[in-house]
């Protein structure tokens, strides 16, 4: 999709899917979860950013999952996917979750992990 | 880096309408729980219908969920299910890599947890069922409703009471090491 496609649809405000010229899936598969920050090159390039995109790399100055940034920004979180997927495919966001599969559950090491900080509560 | 990405963890809250999902998470969350929306509409559905701009909003669906950083390297989400069934198309997506689900259950309702603890067996969610103790009563022993719903012994069947950190805490932890358990037995150790 080309800057002017999303210019156009972003002024209508109908649809969620508009935002995202259609789209449902962005080429980075985002768990709801997943913890993004905005890279360098997105801090520096955020004032060329149209509205939607501009918020999301302000907002990942500190780092969001998906689901924060759904509700913080008030977007439907499958819209939210796919603008994040796209903004990490242009380097200004970055994330752990699209080098890691997110479908598997967490492995033993990890679980060690979750269960000695729940217990230091 | 002092400031790294936490690797996020998540654990699914699932039970009935009111069974009191939120008030679970909000009891151990470090902040204010936020609110998600979903569209109902399959995907393709919504692009088909994106043509139509006079037609009524798509449903939606909303989620709450909260957060608890776990020293600063971790990160726990805590996702309550939609209520209703016919939201079952979102638990899938919450229940992809999630540590685990914990079914809340209200004993004077039993049966409003029967298609959480149907989903999460036949999905092969590891999951502990937590009876909420509503004002500090527990009507049905935990064994009383383990039978009810059938649940196979290897299965915890706990006690909670969604208004205490403490009590939250301590479901949280059965949960997981119910789900290190599981995981050992996969891994074959």
């Amino acid at each position: 999709m080309t800057s002017d496609d999303r210019d156009q649809f972003t002024a209508l405000r109908v649809r969620p899917y508009l935002l995202t010229g259609g789209r449902t899936r962005s080429a980075v598969d985002l768990p709801l979860e997943a913890i993004v920050r905005s890279t360098t090159e997105g801090a520096n390039r955020v004032g060329t950013l149209d509205h939607e995109r501009k918020g999301i790399v302000e907002l990942c100055m500190q780092p969001q999952s998906i689901a924060e940034i759904s509700a913080h920004l008030h977007m439907h979180l499958q819209v939210a996917k796919v603008l994040v997927g796209d903004l990490i495919t242009e380097g200004l966001l970055g994330s752990h979750a699209t080098t890691t599969p997110t479908s598997a559950r967490p492995d033993v090491a990890l679980l060690e992990r979750v269960l000695n900080g729940l217990q230091s509560l | 880096m002092t400031n790294a990405t936490p690797i996020p963890v998540k654990i699914v809250v699932a039970g009935g309408f009111a069974v009191g999902k939120s008030t679970f998470v909000n009891s151990i969350s470090d902040i204010e729980p936020l609110r998600t929306e979903a569209a109902m509409t399959k995907a393709s559905e919504a692009v088909d219908h994106l043509g139509d701009a006079t037609s009524k909003q798509s449903t939606t669906v909303a989620m709450d969920f909260g957060r608890v950083a776990l020293g600063e390297e971790l990160m726990l989400y805590l996702f309550g299910t939609p209520g209703q069934d016919r939201f079952h198309f979102m638990w899938d997506e919450l229940v992809r890599g999630a540590v685990g689900a914990v079914v809340l259950v209200d004993t004077g309702r039993l049966d409003a947890c029967f298609p959480a603890v149907d989903y999460m067996e036949r999905q092969g969610v590891p999951f502990v069922v937590a009876v909420n103790a509503f004002d500090g009563v527990l009507r049905h022993h935990p064994d009383d409703v383990r039978e009810a719903l059938d649940v196979p012994t290897h299965i915890p069947v706990i006690v909670t009471d969604a208004r205490h950190k403490a009590a939250v805490r301590d479901t949280l932890v059965t949960l997981v090491r119910h789900a290190m358990t599981v995981a050992r037995a996969q891994a074959g150790v």
